[in-house]
């Protein structure tokens, strides 16, 4: 893991300097976030329960799982333009080990992620009201466990995806039916049995699951099953990459 | 000659497909200990997969290959901490800049380290420090990829097309900068297609050609062996020049244009033939030029076609 610190901070700092950089990956989600808040909270009055729920509940972990998407893309995106434009390969005639270059960037992402979703959180507490009694670090904490995971899955799309123009296409094909069967907008339960055969596959699944439970203030006990699903994926998919993992 | 040279790569039936193409084939060769080596040959030939699985970077279907003793595929890391790459059309990061990829590099090695501050001087990049990579013309990126090559002083230096697409001028400086690196007892293994580069720079040459290698030696020895040919042009107006010229036992033909006589013959003698010739007959010759046959006429010669063909 040599070189590791060093990488992450270059690799922080140049992925500031893109024009759209911190913009893009800040900024925006938290603005946006905002306005939804306000216009939910214009158009659907405290009492109407069902809306409400959507509101308190529902967005929020929609937003923190958007988020966590777009990391995983942008992660995606700019290693398949490392091994496009000859970059890994560079890197890869150095001792550096490819554990470390996907290292680095998921330490970046997670960063970036977790930073994000702490200004939205703390600026959307008006529009958004947790549980009673959830708290903070415990929201932090299933959120950073859900981006792992769903990052690791990331990695074996990173590991082989030969250009950069593949990377995003791929990427959404893969991640956007998993965020349509995760049961945020449809019950799992209200499924047809094969839908939901397949809902229980999704990995994504079991992240909505947990953040939906920590945000509603429910305890981690009641969730062990979501975090050895997602713990699973996790390992599986490290494992994966590092097979298939290709330089060129 | 002093003791035998100390081979410090060592390649042995080295092949390499992609598919159903041979890119390499039955490659064979040893680098010295402190020599400029060089593998030549056109575009497409292998030189580049060779090199890479050389290299380590690239992982060869047969044939055994090791470099200071080490297996570039088992010992890949420790390999890396002691030779330094600069490889064809590689690029870094965008946006990053010359002293942060310096620095990178710096703490990937575990051996003690180039002052990177000096390379940049050295290589002429020290006002480029803050630049970012893109920003950085062609001649500069690869002098930056050459410190980058540098900085964990390496024993054994690949460079791979080192001075495609830059500058007469900028070709110059980085051929002395590689005979400095091998001045330092290092020893520099390079890929050219450039003939020139290659008679200038490489202590010995392996000419590669379909994947696979035609001859290995010095550029003197290899012209000699396959070009042996000499032309004198002696340009006179005494016209008894010609008979004389062609009694001379190494020359093979005469070809006369106006007062300008192109003497063909074979072997070191004819240019000493041609002047011991022209002082005994007192032959007032108004110029005189001998024309050396080099790697480019080799090259024709072992493959039938020219190299930029």
């Amino acid at each position: 893991m040599r070189g590791l610190l060093k990488l992450t901070w270059l690799e922080t700092k140049i992925f500031m300097r893109e024009p759209m950089g911190a913009i893009g990956t800040i900024l925006i989600p938290v603005i946006a976030f905002l306005g939804l808040g306000r216009l939910a909270g214009r158009t659907l009055s405290p009492e109407s329960a069902s809306g409400s729920a959507l509101a308190r509940i529902g967005l929020p972990v929609f937003a923190a799982i958007l988020i966590a998407l777009s990391a995983v893309i942008s992660l995606v995106t700019i290693i398949a333009i490392y091994r496009e434009g000859g970059i890994l390969k560079r890197l890869r005639a150095t001792p550096l080990r490819p554990t470390t270059i996907l290292a680095a960037h998921v330490v970046v992402k997670l960063m970036l992620t977790a930073a994000t979703l702490a200004l939205m959180v703390a600026a959307g507490r008006r529009y958004y009201p947790a549980g009673v009694n959830v708290s903070v670090v415990s929201v932090t904490f299933a959120l950073l466990l859900a981006t792992w995971s769903i990052l690791a899955i990331g990695f074996i799309i990173a590991s082989v995806v030969p250009t950069a123009r593949f990377a995003q296409p791929i990427g959404a094909a893969l991640f956007y039916p998993m965020v349509a069967l995760s049961g945020l907008f449809v019950p799992i339960a209200a499924m047809p049995p094969g839908v939901q055969l397949l809902a229980r596959l999704m990995p994504l699944t079991y992240a909505v699951s947990l953040l939906k439970g920590v945000w509603q203030g429910e305890a981690w006990s009641a969730h062990l099953g979501d975090v050895a699903a997602l713990i699973v994926v996790f390992g599986v998919s490290v494992a994966i990459s590092s097979k298939v993992f290709r330089w060129e | 000659m002093s003791a035998p040279p100390r081979a410090v790569i060592h390649v042995s039936g080295c092949r390499k497909t992609y598919g159903s193409i041979v890119a390499v084939d039955d490659v064979s060769f040893d680098v010295h200990d402190g020599e400029i080596f060089g593998l030549i040959g056109p575009n497409g030939a292998g030189k580049t997969t060779t090199m890479e699985c050389v290299e380590g970077v690239r992982v060869p279907d047969r044939g055994t290959i090791s470099v200071l003793g080490l297996d570039p595929v088992r010992d890949v890391y420790r390999l890396q901490e002691r030779v330094g790459v600069q490889l064809q059309q590689a690029q870094l990061q965008k946006r990053i800049k010359v002293w942060e990829a310096i620095d990178l590099w710096a703490t990937l090695y575990r051996r003690p380290r180039q002052d990177g501050e000096r390379l940049l001087e050295q290589l002429g990049l020290a006002d480029k420090r803050q630049a970012w990579f893109m920003t950085l013309s062609g001649g500069q990126k690869q002098r930056l990829f050459i410190a980058l090559a540098l900085i964990n002083d390496p024993d054994v230096v690949f460079l791979d097309e080192l001075t495609t697409g830059l500058d007469p001028q900028a070709r110059r400086a980085i051929w002395e900068l590689v005979r400095g690196i091998r001045d330092r007892g290092k020893t520099v293994f390079l890929t050219t297609h450039l003939m020139e580069e290659a008679e200038r720079l490489c202590d010995r040459v392996a000419i590669i050609e379909h994947g696979r290698i035609i001859d290995i030696d010095t550029p003197d020895r290899l012209v000699a062996k396959h070009c042996p040919q000499r032309t004198v042009i002696v340009t006179t107006e005494d016209d008894a020049a010609e008979p004389r010229f062609r009694e001379l036992t190494p020359v093979v033909s005469v070809m006369r244009a106006g007062h300008r006589y192109t003497i063909d013959g074979r072997g070191e003698e004819l240019v000493a033939a041609v002047i011991d010739c022209v002082s005994e007959h007192r032959i007032r010759v108004t110029d005189f030029r001998t024309v050396m046959p080099n790697l480019e006429d080799v090259f024709l010669r072992l493959t039938g076609h020219s190299i930029r063909d």
